[in-house]
């Protein structure tokens, strides 16, 4: 066996507070980087990945100290070398695709220029030498004119665009080693599918060894073939990922697989239980306070044992536990039983089109807004959820601010209870507003900091019911019983609530308004995985005890179908599919549902890159025929340019907008579900 | 990018219009009329209307506002009231030009020592040199004017005598012989223009550092100097501008007390006189050119960030 | 909710000295801070006149005790009218946007464009120089920038979704003003309280220093300076005195000022008395 490029050992590093004391965020870690090596390192938001990530570049952030251990690389620990001789490191031995590269591209510096520095820093390649470089580079990273792009500032890219850059930037210093902190993160399905697939060729071709640090295990499946599990700063499961992610021995690896929603399982995902707050020591083992398995001897520390060849697992009882079956391995079983049309129509949206009007001084000579929102026709049935999916700009958002009054539609209708619905909130009546509530996808900023949450939860119940703060208590705490939240956190204040807690607090709230219809706008997707299973269980409850119906926007589609009876697919504020959950998921596609399906990652089947078509780059033009048409791998030559493609209902309700037949599409694809 | 600044420019215009209407209901609806305030104690019925009818006060408010704005815009500002037969452009110019050479001193050693110590401050946060130049700039910040210049005028006009602690040159001297004067007042507006614009620039250079794209170019190998020269700086200076601009535009109303101080024939000192003398026009005049002046120079400090910003530049072009 | 550090107690320290020494000015003050005492005249500091005299033999130490009510006062009273006012139009503007906004803004910028010395010399020139004028003639100068600023800071609420939720719910104006975001406004009105405060300190002892703030025989630092200002030499005390005075008083309400933001976590050096 070869050496290690990397060799972490012990590493413990913890953060200084204001306060004196010092919060460990890694605890005692080691880990082998092996030549060639496509390692991932998985968890949830805490667990201490990324600062382990950043001190692989033997760099601390802020106030953060390294209290024991080291990061050798070629037998020298990086925390001895002085400035210059990291310098030689970072970027040249070992190099970082950084986690958000809007933001770690430095504004004022053209893209071109930022990598030419790396190229002179690591490579003297400087001057016109240079220039062919950064052209061929950002060749590799299929940008379509690189020399265009070269003397681009970051802000004039998409966010796709820039994650390429700051590859190519990391590229540019020819490391042995790639350090990916978050590499999609943020970024739309197709995109991150793209960048996936990009990064797959380019490491693969080069025998490049990699490091993928993300909360998102299929991106983990994706990209390594060995994953290390993270909780609480400490490895809990180290394995090749075919290993684990079949075999999960750890309690909180089994947790985490259990909690992810299944494209291809039509059921909600099992929750786990608790949430990594701060309330863990390192004298027992840190897992379980959480853990179903937890028995005396888990008061003690447990060791990193080996299971089998590759695999380790930091827990007492694996090996007792890995017959014992909990709920969580073999699913909630709670399906979604299949969307009825019987159900009465609350809220019926007509033919509505939406424009942001520009200013109007700008409207002199510039042609006006395109409509955001183009002639999109949903109905929501009492007690069932309507899922609207679609990638960022699709006009989602704006058709949630048309349904709650905030933004008028241009044209069309939106009824509920089969009256009108003003289109201005403020001339809704106190019924209308009430039967209409919204929770929005950021419970950070959708909870107001200075208000606690008895006034949170008191406020709608004055409006609507004109309680008064007396009178509204016992409906608050019952409605935090129902959300299954002690009465407690009534005189906290949000920033005292993790961010699974605030989103309960904004569901109860929306429910306390007694709602016909609810409109969650991306609810779970700023949510880590386990508790994202736990509200998507509580949306659930929530809506079989109250029938109310759920527009549920999502661009997770693995989540969607978790949850909705019916789905609606919007492109470039088009529906361009719509119908029962089950035949949206089924063929015939249309074409760009067939491309979101396939962009799905998941854990344990490899989706193949074909369905992907090879061009990234994506100008939407045609207002005039399909919008999809220029990312369309089926498009018709000189059709669907020009002709808005037709409207094609079938009677199991399923309905498609597309210039080819549906049988043709039904027979044509076949994404993996 | 043409549009954004002709765009910006009718804005400054507008709002001089307002400032204008403002200064004049602001002087009309002063107790007791020019007439009145001028004639002070000679006040006869007699007189009065007489000057009333000379000052044209006897037309209605809007008639007489017009004729004002009017006659500034096409460069007849009239004559003041207090100096006879004292037109008011060659009056105000001469002062204000002399002002103007004493604020350009200020501004031009002030600002690349506010922005050197922003800088060094901010790369030391918390650590000597940092403390020793927040607290010059607290201090800095703290004396009023007049005692400041009081200071320096002790120091280097009378206890070493190197420098005239008063201007004895008269107001249309030549800037030769002006020069030692300014000296003096120069200084103490600079210090006090340091402290504000050093602290500015050191929180906007901390920020920058602390920015994910500072810590981006560290993790890919450069080196501290490239970081900070090339990465750091630029970006930290942006937000500045407009800061600077504002202190520079402060400068037109802290001369008034160091003007005072120094005994300097500047805009400062026609202004706290033509208050005293009650002479309208004049103040009228004052106010117009001091507020021409702050909206000249933000004005100037936008477009400049506008062109320095990549991101708004691409965007306005 | 950091640890304060030492200077933000040194500043709270000097702050709480100049309040106690004011308002206990009776009973510490050793002479009327007006009589007259011609045979002591111009003395130095001593035992008996701790310090010294000007040059009608009043006591210089009891006049910058008495000077302080007068500067804590005016600089108090009207920073707290100005921040309050100024932040309810800042957030009122900031909340409806629009027409409304543009033209108060459009005020605002205006107002603020006028160099505040001329306009503090008129005002008191026009209405006298009594301790309300004075008073109002700060409000006027001091609330255009409140505005702004605090209008901008309340702009980065209003797009929050919880002032959506609360239009979503009905909201009237008033309630999403004054209960959704005036709370969130409160930390950026507590500095920007310190911080007129302290530039309407300067600003007093600027304009009686320039004679046209309070009237003599009054004990106003500024005022003092401007009348001792000739005996630079024979009587630097007469100075020195209500100078240090000044000074301590700005650098205590600055330093509280960068304390109350430093703990809010807000920074308050980007601004500039204009």
């Amino acid at each position: 066996m070869s050496t290690p490029l990397v060799e972490v050992a012990g590493l413990s590093i913890g953060f200084r507070r204001p306060s004196g004391t010092t919060v460990p965020a890694v605890h005692d870690v080691s880990l082998q980087l092996m030549p060639g090596e496509r390692l991932g390192i998985v968890g949830e938001s805490g667990c201490g990945k990324s600062t382990l990530t950043l001190a692989l570049l033997g760099y601390i952030r802020g106030n953060g100290i390294r209290m024991q251990g080291t990061v050798r690389r070629q037998g020298v620990d990086l925390f001895t070398l002085n400035e210059s001789e990291l310098q030689q490191v970072r970027g040249a031995e070992i190099a970082l695709v950084p986690q958000n590269a809007g933001q770690a591209l430095a504004p004022h510096l053209t893209v071109g220029a930022q990598i030419a520095d790396v190229l002179a820093r690591h490579r003297d390649i400087t001057g016109q030498h240079a220039q062919h470089q950064i052209v061929q580079l950002l060749r590799d990273m299929r940008f379509g004119d690189p020399d265009q792009i070269a003397v681009c500032y970051p802000h004039q890219l998409s966010g796709g665009q820039q994650q390429r850059i700051a590859l190519a930037m990391a590229l540019a210093g020819a490391p042995n080693v790639l350090v990916l902190d978050e590499p999609t993160t943020g970024l739309d399905v197709t995109t991150q599918a793209h960048l996936l697939l990009l990064l797959d060729e380019i490491t693969r071709n080069t025998q490049m060894t990699t490091v993928v640090v993300s909360h998102d295990l299929g991106v983990i499946a994706r990209t390594a073939s060995r994953v290390i599990v993270m909780y609480a700063g400490e490895i809990v499961e180290d394995g090749l990922v075919s290993q684990v992610f079949a075999n999960p021995r750890h309690p909180y690896t089994r947790g985490l697989i259990a909690a992810l929603p299944r494209i291809d399982r039509p059921e909600l995902p099992t929750a786990m239980a608790g949430q990594l707050g701060h309330d863990y020591t390192y004298q027992r083992c840190t897992f379980a306070p959480r853990c179903a398995f937890a028995q005396q001897i888990c008061d003690t520390v447990p060791q990193l044992l080996v299971t089998e060849a590759m695999h380790r697992v930091r827990c007492h009882r694996w090996h007792e536990i890995s017959n014992e079956v909990r709920p969580a391995d073999v699913g909630t079983g709670i399906g979604r039983d299949e969307g009825s049309i019987t159900m009465p129509v609350v809220l019926d949206i007509k033919n509505v089109a939406a424009t942001y009007q520009r200013r109007r001084w700008q409207s002199w000579w510039r042609d006006d807004g395109v409509d955001v929102v183009r002639d999109v026709q949903i109905q929501l049935m009492a007690g069932q959820t309507c899922a609207l999916v679609g990638e960022s700009g699709s006009g989602k958002s704006t058709l949630a601010r048309m349904i709650t009054g905030l933004h008028p539609p241009r044209r069309g209708e939106i009824r509920l209870f089969d009256a009108p619905l003003h289109a201005d909130v403020s001339r809704r009546s106190v019924a209308e507003r009430r039967h209409v509530q919204l929770v929005f996808q950021n419970p950070d900023s959708s909870l107001n900091p200075r208000h606690t949450i008895a006034e949170i939860l008191h406020r709608p119940q004055f409006v609507f019911f004109g309680r008064s703060r007396a009178e509204s208590l016992a409906y608050s705490r019952d409605m935090l019983q129902n959300v299954r939240m002690d009465e407690a956190y009534l005189t906290r204040y949000p920033s005292q609530l993790s961010g699974g807690e605030k989103q309960r607090i904004a569901i109860a709230r929306a429910f306390l308004a007694e709602p016909a219809v609810v409109v969650c706008d991306e609810v779970v997707s700023a949510l880590d995985v386990s508790v994202q299973a736990a509200v998507l269980r509580l949306l659930v409850d929530m809506q079989q005890k109250s029938q109310t119906a759920y527009l549920f926007i999502s661009h997770d589609l693995a989540v969607v179908r978790a949850v909705a009876q019916y789905v609606v697919v919007l492109y470039a504020g088009q529906v361009c599919e719509y119908g029962p959950a089950e035949t949206v998921f089924s063929a015939p596609f249309h074409p760009y549902t067939a491309l979101l399906l396939a962009a799905v990652l998941s854990i344990d089947t490899t989706p193949s890159a074909d369905t992907l078509p090879q061009r990234i780059d994506v100008v939407d033009g045609a207002v005039h025929g399909c919008p999809f048409v220029a990312r369309c791998p089926v498009a018709i030559a000189g059709v669907c340019e020009t002709t808005p493609p037709p409207w094609q209902p079938a009677a199991t309700g399923h309905a498609l907008r597309c210039h080819h037949p549906r049988d043709v599409l039904g027979a044509n694809q076949h994404p993996q579900v | 990018m043409v549009w954004y600044v002709v765009q910006r420019c009718i804005g400054a215009l507008i709002t001089l219009f307002i400032v204008a209407a403002v200064i004049f209901a602001a002087t009309e609806l002063l107790p007791g009329d020019v007439a009145t305030a001028l004639l002070g104690r000679d006040a006869t019925p007699k007189r009065l209307a007489q000057v009333r009818a000379q000052l044209r006060l006897d037309r209605p408010v809007s008639e007489r506002y017009w004729a004002w704005f009017g006659g500034f815009v096409q460069g007849d500002w009239g004559y003041s009231l207090a100096r006879p037969n004292q037109a008011i452009i060659p009056l105000v110019s001469e002062r204000l030009l002399n002002t103007l050479w004493l604020a350009l001193i200020a501004a031009s050693v002030g600002i690349p020592i506010a922005i050197m110590l922003g800088v060094i401050a901010g790369l030391y946060r918390d650590h000597v040199p940092d403390v020793v130049i927040s607290v010059i700039a607290l201090v800095g910040m703290s004396l009023p004017e007049f005692v400041i210049g009081s200071l320096l005028m002790l120091v280097f006009g009378v206890m070493w005598a190197i420098l005239p602690a008063i201007t004895i040159v008269p107001p249309n001297a030549s800037f030769g012989q002006l020069l030692p004067s300014m000296i003096l007042p120069a200084c103490t507006l600079m210090i006090v223009m340091v402290a504000y614009i050093l602290r500015m620039v050191r929180s906007s250079m901390i920020d920058v550092l602390q920015s994910e794209y500072v810590q981006m170019a560290y993790l890919k190998g450069m080196s501290r100097q490239l970081v900070i020269w090339r990465y750091a700086i630029p970006t930290a200076l942006l937000p500045s501008i407009n800061a600077i601009a504002l202190t520079v535009a402060w400068l037109i109303g802290g001369v008034v007390v160091v003007e005072t101080v120094f005994n300097f024939p500047g805009i400062g000192r026609l202004m706290t006189a033509a208050v005293g003398d009650r002479d309208l026009p004049l103040v009228q005049a004052l106010g117009l050119v001091g507020a021409a002046f702050y909206i000249g120079v933000n004005l100037v400090a936008d477009i400049a960030t506008l062109w320095l910003t990549p991101r708004l530049r691409t965007q306005y072009w | 909710m950091k640890q304060l550090s030492f200077v933000s107690w040194l500043g709270i320290g000097l702050l709480v000295v100049h309040v106690v020494m004011a308002l206990a000015a009776p009973w510490i003050a050793p002479y009327s801070p007006t009589a007259i005492d011609a045979t002591q005249a111009m003395r130095p500091p001593s035992l008996l006149h701790w310090g010294g005299t000007d040059r009608y033999g009043r006591d210089i130490f009891s006049r910058v005790i008495y000077g302080g009510q007068i500067a804590l006062v005016i600089s108090l009273t009207s920073a707290a009218i100005a921040v309050v006012c100024g932040g309810l139009i800042g957030v009122y503007v900031a909340y409806i946007g629009g027409f409304i906004d543009n033209v108060i803004m459009r005020l605002i910028d205006a107002l603020i464009s006028i160099p505040s010395v001329l306009l503090l010399l008129v005002i008191v020139t026009a209405f006298g120089s009594g301790n309300g004028v004075i008073i109002a003639a700060m409000v006027v100068s001091y609330l255009p920038g409140v505005v702004r600023v605090v209008r901008a800071t309340a702009l980065e609420y209003v797009s929050r979704d919880f002032i959506q939720a609360a239009r979503i719910r009905g909201e009237k104006t008033i309630h999403i003003v004054r209960d959704e975001l005036w709370p969130n406004i409160l930390d950026v009105v507590f500095v920007e309280f310190a911080m007129n405060a302290s530039w309407i300190v300067l600003a007093v002892s600027g304009l009686s220093f320039l004679g046209f703030g309070v009237n003599p025989p009054t004990p106003d630092w500024g005022l003092m300076v401007n009348e001792n200002r000739a005996m630079l030499l024979l009587a630097p005390w007469g100075i020195l005195y209500p100078m240090g005075a000044v000074a301590t008083l700005v650098i205590a309400l600055n330093l509280v000022s960068d304390a109350i933001a430093k703990a809010l976590g807000l920074d308050r050096s980007r601004g500039v008395p204009v």
